[in-house]
């Protein structure tokens, strides 16, 4: 009897098909089934803040008898921007999803309406403002909650002693913690005379004009306080108007008062401006504070945040909320609807906000006396009027009240910073503006 | 008398059935062996390359909210911008002058790798090759220390002789300059180690025939290397420019496109109007149309490197 013996080359084959077929077996993440709930949140920058919502889901997991599956993605690199091009693309993917500011719009046919669930949560926590509505509501229909998480104001934080030395601005007097402002002369003009101070002094703003986040909400909010849109709320262009010229006209006074390299910056770069001790005041959430805590206490103790300055037509703060959202995909939307009613209770929104040291701003009118920004420290108090507890702003967002498919594509490709930069650079005014009008009617596009 | 039975009219028996020894036959043949053995890679790039490829044609053809079919229009609307010509140029800028010094760079450092005794050579060529085996996003992280607005090290160093702050990357130009800059820094390595290896395959006679024809260092390099050398050239040359017209990581981690748009590419360009917009049709057409660039600049180089073959 002949043994069949396997050749080398035999051998070789099988192992080759065998690992091909391993190899490109495709895993399918999709929506889960029935008893499962997945959830993608954001990526917190506060160390530890994430260990809040896995706890709080967690306990709903075990309360609901429902495996509750978190993915935490980062912003970095835009990665949770990428991965919800990819849900929406495939329709498949977790069932909740924190989206940012503009995506619930973005996505508007994918997102189960939530109006069942938010009417409760407005009852029990409050009312929200008007830019919540703006980017999370379409004719009626909720397309997300408000998350807590993440959701942030890019007011001023100033340092207290060189505000004091160089503007003759005491910003804990105008800001007193415990109490309400007194900052009527904290305008617009108060703002540019104290830029021009301290950069005589050798510490001037950072106030970046790259094409990041952080530097397109500053200017929205100067935008906002002149009454400047570049498109209406019924998407006209509305780009040629006096109140377009005059903010144009201010911010090239105030990039003579910033750092030279201010076009280049990112989303770092105004922290790293305050952390080194190079500026007066930044716009930024209390991030940059945090780390400065850490890694400069001396100029941690000096950070003071505040309101941002009344213009001509009104004091508005940059106001950037999250949403939590479920995919019309979803598998489990109703198990997905009960974990973000136990996420939106105000103990859960206290917990997470707690975790991020005073950080997430809840979006509910109740929310905003919460313990954490009273007690933070130092020095005592410097959070205090991180969420307007006094409602003296108005919460809004660069490019409103423009339709938001068309405003964040004025955001994102940092129209207005863009405007300043090449006016302050020479160009003429109404080059600027002819150029701003060509922009705006290439984003009304559908 | 014949031993064998011979049984003339015996219809020869038939064969088993092949199906068994059919699988083992082709299981022994190299070239089904050599198939499997590339499939994984294969199905890779046909998943990774050609399907998204073909999924950003159709997307190029839709309308902004992806319901309706609008075959060019979102090419036409792009002819329209100012700004998408300004990415093209940009693109060709980059793309040309990037390649350009890292052939010349990399040439004339092979050059002197290739004098090194040869005890020192894999030194040297192991040193010369860390900035490509570094993943580009993390030595691009480091560049954008080095040009940091508030900490730039070279800005540091140029203030002890009296001189800066350069805005590395607030002015346009200067902008251009250190993206250019990064590019060639990690691209270098690739041609130096291409042109060393050809190097060492031109024939030593031919240097000492020109040499007894009196040729100096420059005519030697004219005449007997470049020659010689023009194929590998044009090829590496080639690869470079499809490569760099495409880059994204670079660009998006120093400046992002800013300022002002000044150093956009197509692949940064693209992923600012489709993933952070919104557009994604409008994002695919803008990377589509690097492809008929590239193909122009691919057709007439290929043609080149192969008359010249033919020529040989």
């Amino acid at each position: 009897m002949s043994r069949r013996k396997l050749t080398r080359r035999q051998f070789v084959a099988a192992t080759a098909a065998t690992s091909a077929a391993l190899i490109t077996a495709p895993y399918v993440r999709g929506a889960y089934a029935a008893g499962k709930v997945s959830i993608g949140f954001w990526d917190h920058w506060v160390p530890g803040a994430n260990s809040a919502s896995t706890e709080l889901c967690k306990e709903w997991g075990e309360k609901e008898k429902v495996d509750v599956e978190i993915d935490y993605i980062t912003s970095q690199g835009n990665k949770n921007l990428v991965t919800i091009a990819a849900e929406a693309q495939a329709q498949s993917g977790h069932d909740i999803f924190q989206m940012p500011t503009w995506w619930c719009h973005s996505n508007s046919e994918l997102m189960e309406p939530l109006n069942d669930i938010m009417d409760p949560i407005i009852k029990e926590n409050g009312e929200v403002n008007d830019t919540v509505k703006y980017l999370g509501q379409l004719d009626g229909k909720w397309m997300g909650v408000p998350a807590c998480v993440g959701s942030q104001i890019k007011g001023p934080c100033s340092r207290i002693d060189l505000m004091k030395k160089y503007a003759g601005i005491d910003v804990q007097e105008m800001y007193p913690a415990g109490a309400p402002p007194k900052a009527d002369n904290w305008t617009t003009d108060a703002f540019l005379k104290a830029a021009e101070a301290c950069h005589k002094g050798g510490y001037p703003f950072g106030i970046g004009l790259g094409e990041t986040s952080d530097n397109v909400d500053a200017a929205g909010a100067f935008f906002r306080a002149f009454g400047a849109q570049l498109v209406d709320a019924k998407g006209n262009v509305t780009v040629k108007t006096d109140e377009v010229r005059q903010v144009l006209d201010y911010y090239k006074r105030l990039i003579a008062f910033l750092p030279p390299d201010v076009a280049a910056w990112d989303d770092a770069s105004n922290n790293k401006w305050l952390v080194a001790g190079k500026g007066a005041m930044i716009m930024n959430p209390p991030s940059a504070w945090a780390v400065a805590k850490r890694d400069a206490p001396q100029v941690a103790e000096q950070c003071w945040t505040h309101g941002f300055p009344v213009g001509p037509k009104g004091r508005f703060a940059p106001f950037l909320p999250f949403f939590w959202s479920i995919w019309t995909f979803s598998k489990n939307k109703e198990a997905a609807k009960s974990l973000l009613v136990h996420l939106s209770k105000p103990s859960s929104i206290e917990k997470m906000v707690n975790a991020s040291g005073g950080y997430d701003l809840p979006a509910f009118e109740k929310l905003t006396t919460l313990k954490v920004w009273a007690e933070a420290e130092p020095p005592k108090g410097t959070l205090f009027h991180y969420p307007d507890p006094y409602k003296q702003q108005v919460m809004s967002i660069a490019a409103a009240p423009a339709p938001p498919k068309i405003a964040q594509q004025i955001y994102f490709q940092a129209t207005q910073t863009k405007m300043c930069l090449r006016y302050a650079q020479g160009e003429k005014m109404e080059d600027t503006l002819a150029w701003a009008e060509g922009e705006c009617e290439g984003f009304l596009r559908s | 008398m014949v031993d064998v039975a011979v049984q003339p009219n015996r219809i020869a028996p038939a064969r088993p059935a092949a199906r068994k020894s059919g699988l083992k036959t082709a299981l022994k043949r190299k070239s089904t062996t050599a198939f499997l053995m590339t499939l994984p890679l294969i199905l890779l790039i046909g998943i990774l390359v050609v399907y998204p490829a073909l999924y950003s044609l159709h997307l190029a053809t839709l309308n902004k909210s992806m319901h309706k079919f609008v075959g060019f229009g979102n090419f036409i609307f792009l002819f329209k911008r100012d700004t998408f010509w300004l990415v093209v140029k940009q693109s060709c800028i980059f793309a040309l002058t990037a390649v350009f010094f890292k052939v010349l760079l990399g040439f004339i450092v092979a050059h002197f790798v290739h004098n090194v005794p040869a005890n020192k050579q894999r030194r040297w060529r192991g040193m010369l090759l860390v900035p490509w085996v570094i993943p580009p996003a993390m030595s691009t992280l480091a560049w954008l220390w080095l040009f940091d607005p508030s900490y730039s090290a070279f800005n540091y160093t140029l203030s002890l002789f009296g001189i800066g702050p350069v805005p590395w990357l607030g002015d346009a130009n200067w902008a251009r300059f250190s993206v250019i800059l990064v590019n060639v820094w990690y691209g270098a390595p690739f041609f130096l180690i291409m042109y060393l290896a050809a190097l060492k395959s031109v024939p030593e006679q031919l240097y000492e025939a020109a040499a007894i024809d009196g040729a100096n260092w420059w005519q030697r390099i004219w005449f007997v290397t470049l020659p010689m050398m023009r194929n590998i050239i044009a090829i590496t040359t080639l690869f470079s420019l499809i490569v760099t017209f495409a880059n994204f990581d670079i660009v998006r981690i120093l400046t992002s496109g800013g300022p002002l748009d000044h150093t956009h590419l197509f692949a940064t360009w693209a992923f600012k109007l489709g993933i952070e917009s919104g557009d994604i049709p409008l994002g695919a057409s803008v990377s589509l149309f690097m492809f008929p660039i590239l193909a122009i600049a691919a057709i007439f180089i290929l043609r080149d490197v192969t008359k010249r073959g033919n020529e040989a």
